[in-house]
């Protein structure tokens, strides 16, 4: 079974800058993958690269076995791409647009599932509007059903759910989720940690062009070991605990413990210095704290 | 097949959204201009002779105006779609380059033909031209703008914004279009002109197609068809050289 995404040694230059150092990723199929990375790491880069929107300026890339180059229109209709630029052709209303998709794709009478995704995608009742006329999460959201109207097998989506509101970008996660089930491999980045935590089963961290981690979602989240921990208390720290502190704010102090073991020492020394505890917190560590910690604070 | 059909309907159905400008507005820029001139040079000038200066002019308005609006509809059309990041959705598609080629072409071949018709519905009115060869008259309007909408589509990849589009349209096309016999015969220009004349493209097509008009022309018109056909040849292996290397449309 040939892998939904191949990505090998992969280099892309602007310029002096360089955009995509080396890139090696494989994505099996029926992965929902994670690709995270802070501004300007990349991500879309790579994915115009898949999508044959940009050419690589060295390395291999290719999508369920085809290559994305020298195979392009077949790698092309296996691979369906929500862009992150929010675009939109502004003479043509959503089904004229959908449409028009569809037989870009070779696709004659695709009414079936195009009524099916405007119904997923909370689109029905806009179906007659002109892209002009909707919302930005309106636009957003007909992006994906752009990108769906051929059902391929590989979903890359770039920052999907940016603009698009608490409700919609749930059913839009359990429509994903359920193409996910059906057999579509996903690729999705996101800025949103939580969403990559909550959906993917394997992450792969991006920064200045290189993957600088790439492991499941349940690895990734193990390896930052131990817990935080919020305290208010009735007075000030004890001093023997003050190096465990990484953050402190209106009053409440957050420790980092090793293990959960360290909970029962941590709260002993409390005892002993008479400070009693008004209210506590224990953190489990969650993927923001392991991207912080991979791709580091501040410098990017 | 489909796609580059549905390439092609799109660009058709883009144009008849709008087609007050794509079609209405040039149509009456023609018949602005054959009013102007007419009036002016009615009186002073016999072209061919027993032919009114205003039969005269009809044709070469026609062409004109082919040529124009065949430029217009690829350019614009790729310009716009290039900065509203649109063209995204056909770059996506597993669209062959030529298929690409082929419909933006063609649509601006049917623009081109239908405005043409208009202007020449439109002038009727004021005179009417003698139709001897009506086969070169379609021959020179689909090779000539099948030309220009492939130059169209050089220039809407080319360009990055509208000012340099409109450069392209102000330096190269405005100019070999009015140096190209639409308002006179080139036997009026003095020689250097004349010969000057002879290495515009947009002379032979105008002057090709004016000869399925009156049967009259400055030069044979199988020689220009000659080269008319083998500048569509150069420029549309050009252009499809192009868009295979994905120049400007793929970073
Ligand atoms: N067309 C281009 N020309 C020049 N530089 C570019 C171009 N596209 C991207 N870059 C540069 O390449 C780098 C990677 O950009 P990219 O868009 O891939 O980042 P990203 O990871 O998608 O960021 P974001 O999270 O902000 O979307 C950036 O430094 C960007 O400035
Ligand atoms: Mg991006």
């Amino acid at each position: 079974m040939f892998p939904a995404v191949d990505v090998c040694q992969v280099h892309k230059h602007f310029g002096s800058l360089h955009a995509l150092d080396g890139v090696d990723l494989r994505i099996d199929q029926g992965e929902f993958f994670g690709l995270l990375g802070p501004n300007g790491a990349g991500k879309t880069t790579l994915i115009n690269l898949l999508a044959g929107l940009a050419l690589p300026d060295g390395g291999r890339m290719s999508i369920m076995g085809r290559d994305v180059v020298k195979q392009y229109r077949a790698s092309r209709r296996l691979l369906g791409v929500v862009p992150q630029e929010l675009v939109f052709d502004p003479f043509f209303s959503v089904r004229e647009t959908l449409c028009l998709q569809s037989g870009y794709f070779g696709l004659r009478s695709n009414d079936a599932w195009i009524d099916e995704l405007l119904h997923h995608l909370d689109l029905a009742d806009k179906a007659d509007t002109n892209m002009r006329r909707l919302s930005g999460g309106m636009k957003r959201r007909v992006l994906v059903a752009q990108a769906l109207v051929h059902k391929p097998p590989v979903i890359v989506l770039d920052e999907p759910t940016a603009g698009v509101d608490v409700e919609l970008r749930q059913t839009m996660w359990r429509f994903i989720q359920q193409l996910n089930r059906d057999g579509h491999t996903v690729l999705l980045t996101t800025h949103y940690l939580e969403e990559a935590e909550a959906l993917c089963n394997r992450i792969a961290m991006l920064k200045r062009g290189k993957i600088v981690a790439l492991d499941s979602t349940q690895n990734l989240l193990s390896s930052i070991a131990g817990c935080r921990v919020k305290l208010r208390l009735a007075a000030a720290l004890p001093d023997a605990l003050l190096p465990l502190v990484v953050e402190q704010k209106e009053g409440d102090y957050i420790l980092e413990l090793p293990s959960y073991e360290a909970v029962e020492p941590m709260l002993a020394e409390l005892r002993l210095a008479g400070v009693a505890v008004q209210q506590m917190n224990l953190e489990q560590p969650d993927l923001a704290d392991v991207f912080l910690r991979v791709v580091g604070k501040g410098e990017s | 097949m489909l796609s580059f059909y549905t390439l092609f309907y799109k660009e058709v159905l883009r144009v008849w959204k709008v087609s007050f400008q794509t079609v209405l507005a040039p149509v009456l820029t023609a018949l602005l201009y054959l009013l102007i001139f007419s009036h002016v040079l009615e009186q002073h000038v016999e072209v061919y002779p027993g032919v009114r200066y205003t039969a005269f002019l009809i044709p070469g308005l026609v062409m004109m105006s082919i040529l124009q609006n065949a430029f217009a509809n690829s350019s614009s059309s790729l310009i716009q779609s290039k900065i509203t990041g649109n063209i995204v959705f056909v770059l996506l598609a597993p669209i062959a380059y030529w298929e690409f080629f082929a419909a933006y072409v063609l649509a601006s071949v049917a623009r081109g033909l239908v405005v043409g018709a208009g202007v020449y519905l439109a002038t009727l009115w004021f005179a009417q031209p003698p139709l001897q060869f009506p086969l070169w008259i379609v021959l020179f309007a689909v090779l000539g703008s099948a030309l220009l909408g492939s130059l169209g589509v050089v220039a809407g990849i080319w360009a990055e914004k509208f000012d340099q589009l409109a450069g392209f349209q102000n330096f190269i096309i405005m100019p070999l279009t009015f140096l190209s016999g639409v308002f006179y015969s080139i036997h009026s220009l003095p020689p250097f002109w004349q010969g000057l004349s002879r290495f515009n493209p947009f002379f032979y097509m105008i002057d090709g197609f004016r000869y399925g008009f009156f049967g009259v022309s400055d030069i044979s018109p199988w020689f220009s068809l000659a080269v008319v056909g083998s500048c569509l040849v150069v420029l549309a292996g050009f252009t499809l050289a192009l868009l295979r290397s994905g120049y400007k449309l793929r970073l």
